[in-house]
């Protein structure tokens, strides 16, 4: 077993949890560099694949960092024991790339918790509420223009936004159903 | 009395009570697993304000931007966020987890299909769907809270101005925060006494 690849799955990953500061996505430059170039765990063809799989994929999509994980692992062993190889480095990048951030957010939260009177506290719920909004609206718009394609799946978007303002129908329902219309060729 | 045998779920307003480990995971797998098109962040306000109601859109939102600001996935910071708010952090653990588990099974099963047969999963067409309602959730999301936080003008100038900056001239996030924060910070900031007028 070449101990080395996981040593390097950790150590990228749990680096690039601190640094992808705006959400994950914004290390992907530096993970392509690191997993194509300089450790040759795949082709530069598979990070793009791989990539559009985990975005197909439900859940948060920094979890390309689970395929680049197990496309390493996948050659660190002898080639019988591939898949357990592949596993344990897809579960190790995973856990590598929450972590860090993740004690990072609870050491935040915790302050945040016990912060429930102070001034400063106040003026982010108030003062950054409409800016999360303007945030939410703008990737709203840009996924819509990676999203829809041709203007029956604007209308798509169109209909089921007045449905989820509009209505209480369970949203799954809405999604699901607009999965299908696609399915279907209408979109 | 017997009064204290309280049942979770929906008492009014934003209730920070205990919540189970299992409660927490099952909530999080549900946002993850229903966003198969996308729209997580619209997604998770669903299940926390809406349905849970283990906050309030307040609080949401600013845990939101919080999350995006510090390192790490946005939705992996939000799971940790409100799963240490609810039930400290094993309550952080199982909503990581919760989130997590099955979207790692499934992203393994395609990468598994990838790298052994060497073809995309053809569920091209599917996402293209759902993708389009996903996007439609998540414009709902910004209608919804947009009508509870934007009143008066200079919420409106702050939520327009970083919809300029961030969707339309694609600035990144950090710029648009270093210039518009202070704004509304200094806005936000509670007064000593109501002023009049």
């Amino acid at each position: 077993m070449n101990l080395r690849t996981y040593i390097q799955i950790l150590t990228l990953f749990s680096g690039l949890s601190l640094m992808s500061i705006g959400g994950g996505n914004t290390v992907l430059p530096e993970m392509h560099l690191k997993a194509v170039n300089d450790y040759n765990w795949m082709a530069d063809s598979q990070f793009a694949d791989i990539f559009a799989i985990s975005q197909a994929a439900p859940g948060p999509s920094i979890l390309i960092v689970t395929l680049v994980g197990y496309k390493a692992g996948l050659g660190a062993v002898p080639a019988e024991w591939a898949q357990v190889g592949g596993v344990a480095g897809a579960i190790l990048a995973t856990a590598a790339m929450m972590i860090p951030a993740g004690i990072l957010v609870y050491l935040v939260a915790r302050v945040w918790e016990s912060a429930k009177e102070s001034s400063f506290r106040k003026a982010v719920e108030k003062g950054f509420a409409p800016l999360t909004v303007g945030l939410v609206l703008a990737s709203a718009y840009v996924m819509s223009r990676t999203a829809d394609h041709d203007w029956r799946a604007y209308l798509l978007t169109g209909v089921c936004t007045l449905i989820f303002v509009f209505t209480k129908v369970n949203p799954l329902v809405v999604v699901g159903v607009a999965g299908v219309l696609g399915w279907l060729g209408v979109v | 009395m017997s009064e204290s045998a309280t049942v979770q779920g929906s008492g009014g307003g934003a209730t920070g009570g205990k919540v189970s480990l299992l409660t927490l995971a099952l909530a999080f797998n549900h946002i993850a697993v229903a966003s198969f098109g996308g729209g997580l962040s619209a997604w998770s306000r669903e299940v926390v304000v809406v349905q849970k109601k283990w906050m309030t859109d307040e609080e949401f939102l600013s845990a939101v931007t919080m999350c995006r600001i510090l390192p790490g996935a946005n939705q992996v910071n939000l799971a940790v966020f409100v799963g240490n708010k609810m039930a400290g952090v094993p309550g952080a653990l199982a909503a990581i987890v919760g989130l997590t588990f099955v979207p790692v099974l499934i992203v393994l099963a395609m990468g598994y299909g990838y790298f052994t047969f060497h073809h995309v999963p053809a569920l091209q067409d599917i996402l293209r769907g759902a993708a389009a309602a996903a996007v439609a959730l998540t414009f709902a999301m910004a209608i919804k809270t947009g009508k509870k936080c934007l009143g008066g003008p200079m919420p409106v100038v702050l939520f327009a101005a970083i919809f300029l900056l961030n969707g339309v001239l694609r600035w990144h996030l950090l710029p648009c925060l270093a210039l518009l924060a202070p704004v509304s910070l200094l806005w936000g900031w509670p007064r000593g006494q109501k002023r009049k007028s």
